[in-house]
């Protein structure tokens, strides 16, 4: 089977240093996958060594199944990548910046890629930009520049490296319909991202990085259920029955005595909750439903600091699927 | 093909878009040279019998100023672009070595040429100047720039700040061109400067050069033609051997 993206026991040392200490993860066609992790985890250098711009000390990376070192010029082309540094060239108008990059990738200047020039402009609100100057552009025009960039080759996989930092709300709105548009028309995304709200909305998959090692790498589902966990939260009017207290969690989040939280493995559970609050006689002056969010998991695995790979990988549902 | 005939169309494009900067500017300051020298020099005697100093010096100063642009356009183009971030928009793309060398290296010889031809076009004003064989003259021109170029290359990987690219001209391109007989024969100066003379390589460029224009020369032209082809070609494995390497260009 041909991998998207197939990284396997990667390694990258700057002297002493393990930038990556051996990775692997595989990203399957069509797959919209998340790597996550704090600064310095390792994302952007395994990016990088992907795109050929840093050179693994042991492993191999592919591209849909082209080595990156023997095979480059066939990876680079499946590739697309939208770099964290906003970078431009200063000579060129946004139009011409989009035709040489197609060019550099060997698409010759035809009104076939006039036309994809244009839709792109469209996409990305950039049509009434096009033939102004790089310089003359907003930050985060010229991030947008950058997306087109990396798409005006059509690559089937395209990699967005933080591509939100910093950016209006309206501009990722924009972007995530757009990326989210190629990803059903079978475009494979490896995003990274610091905005766990993103990844959790987008991301059908994630893997979780740290200190260059892969810490945990499951369904987004499933790593929400495994260190996450739904809640119902009641308010009431008097003292919390004696039958339920047993069942009520620890108390958290918000701080009134009144409140009672009681963890979910299942939805249905709601029900049989509340019927046991009827019958003990309990007046619900207030109820919600909390869903598991993506930044706990995340805290969660990052404070499980020195856990062999191994092991937290065991402990997740379906790991290795 | 394509990613190279690219990368050398924004290599043109990049200096000529500065064209006041890149072209016209060097074309004014050999003008001047041209004025001061030719009246200082007037009536002195020029290397060769039956020739006029102003005559003698333009061919010269064309390649001395051709050199130096090839070696600028390369060196600050690359400088610039890994300053600014922006090689990342030709590192990511399937382009070879032979690519990148190629391209940065013809636009260099472009640049060379354009500024080469404004110096003549000035100079055909000021003295008559003789054609004694074309050939020779486009030779030294192309490979006399295609060498600056590959060493612009060099020089434009080597370096982090511009600081160094402007230490590179000024105190070894800048000497070794001035010191190479653009402005006398070498057989006007002692022994002893002479023999050092022998050792500049844009010495031989700069001859080789000449020889084209007026049929004779200090040295043998094909002496001059083999040191030029030699250091070209040297020059050339050099930085494609760095380019394949991704030397400062890829971790």
């Amino acid at each position: 089977m041909i991998y998207a993206v197939d990284v396997q026991n990667v390694e990258k040392k700057y002297g002493s240093f393990s930038a990556l200490a051996g990775v692997s993860l595989r990203v399957e066609e069509g797959e919209f996958f998340a790597l996550l992790g704090p600064n310095g985890a390792g994302k952007t250098t395994l990016i990088s060594a992907l795109a050929g711009l840093v050179r693994v000390s042991a492993g191999k990376l592919s591209v849909m199944g082209h080595d990156v070192v023997t095979d480059y010029r066939a990876a680079r082309k499946a590739l697309g990548i939208v770099p964290q540094e906003i970078v431009f060239d200063p000579f060129f108008s946004v139009r011409e910046t989009l035709q040489f990059q197609a060019g550099y990738f060997g698409i010759a200047h035809t009104a076939v890629l006039d036309a994809w020039i244009d839709e792109l402009l469209a996409k990305l609100s950039l049509t009434d930009k096009a033939d102004q100057n790089m310089r003359q552009l907003s930050g985060g025009m010229k991030r947008r520049v950058l997306v087109a960039q990396a798409l005006v080759h059509r690559p089937p996989v395209i990699v967005l490296d933080e591509p939100t930092a910093g950016v209006d709300v309206e501009l990722r709105q924009t972007l995530w319909s757009f990326i989210r548009e190629l990803n059903a028309k079978g475009h494979t995304i490896l995003l990274t991202t610091h905005y766990l709200e993103e990844a959790q909305q987008l991301c059908s998959r994630i893997a979780m990085m740290k200190q260059g090692k892969i810490v945990a790498m499951d369904t987004t589902e499933h790593l929400l259920n495994a260190f996450s966990e739904r809640v119902l939260r009641v308010k009431l009017a008097d003292e919390l029955p004696a039958v339920l207290v047993a069942r009520r969690g620890k108390q958290s989040g918000k701080s009134e005595n009144s409140w009672h939280s009681f963890s979910l493995q299942d939805y249905r559970e709601v029900e049989t909750l509340l019927l046991q609050l009827r019958e003990a006689g309990a007046v619900i002056t207030n109820l919600e439903v909390t869903e598991p969010e993506l930044e706990e998991v995340f805290v969660k695995i990052m404070h499980q600091s020195d856990v062999p790979i191994g092991e937290t990988m065991s402990e997740l549902p379906g790991a290795g699927a | 093909m394509i990613g190279f005939q690219t990368l050398l169309k924004k290599e043109i494009l990049r200096f000529w878009k500065v064209a006041f900067q890149t072209v016209a500017a060097p074309v004014l300051t050999s003008m001047l040279y041209l004025l001061i020298f030719a009246h200082v020099m007037a009536g002195s005697n020029a290397a060769f019998p039956g020739i006029e100093y102003q005559q003698f010096l333009i061919p010269g100063l064309a390649m001395m100023t051709m050199l130096q642009n090839a070696f600028a356009n390369s060196s600050s183009s690359l400088i610039q672009s890994k300053i600014t971030g922006n090689i990342l928009f030709i590192l990511l793309p399937p382009l070879t070595p032979w690519n990148f060398y190629g391209a940065y290296v013809l636009a260099a010889v472009v640049r060379g040429l354009a500024v080469g031809a404004g110096v003549f076009a000035v100079g055909l004003f000021l003295a008559h100047i003789p054609v004694h064989s074309f050939i020779w003259i486009l030779v030294f021109a192309l490979f006399g720039s295609a060498m600056m170029a590959a060493l612009g290359i060099i020089a434009g990987l080597w370096a982090d700040k511009f600081d160094q690219i402007a230490a590179f001209q000024n105190f070894i391109i800048m000497p070794l061109t001035f010191l190479s007989g653009v402005f006398y024969s070498i057989q006007s100066l002692p022994i002893f400067w002479q023999n050092l003379s022998h050792l500049n390589p844009f010495f031989y460029m700069i001859d080789g050069f000449r020889y084209g224009f007026f049929g004779r020369s200090d040295v043998s032209v094909w002496l001059s033609l083999a040191v030029t082809m030699g250091a070209f070609f040297c020059l050339s494995v050099a930085t494609l051997h760095l380019l394949k390497s991704g030397y400062k260009l890829r971790q």
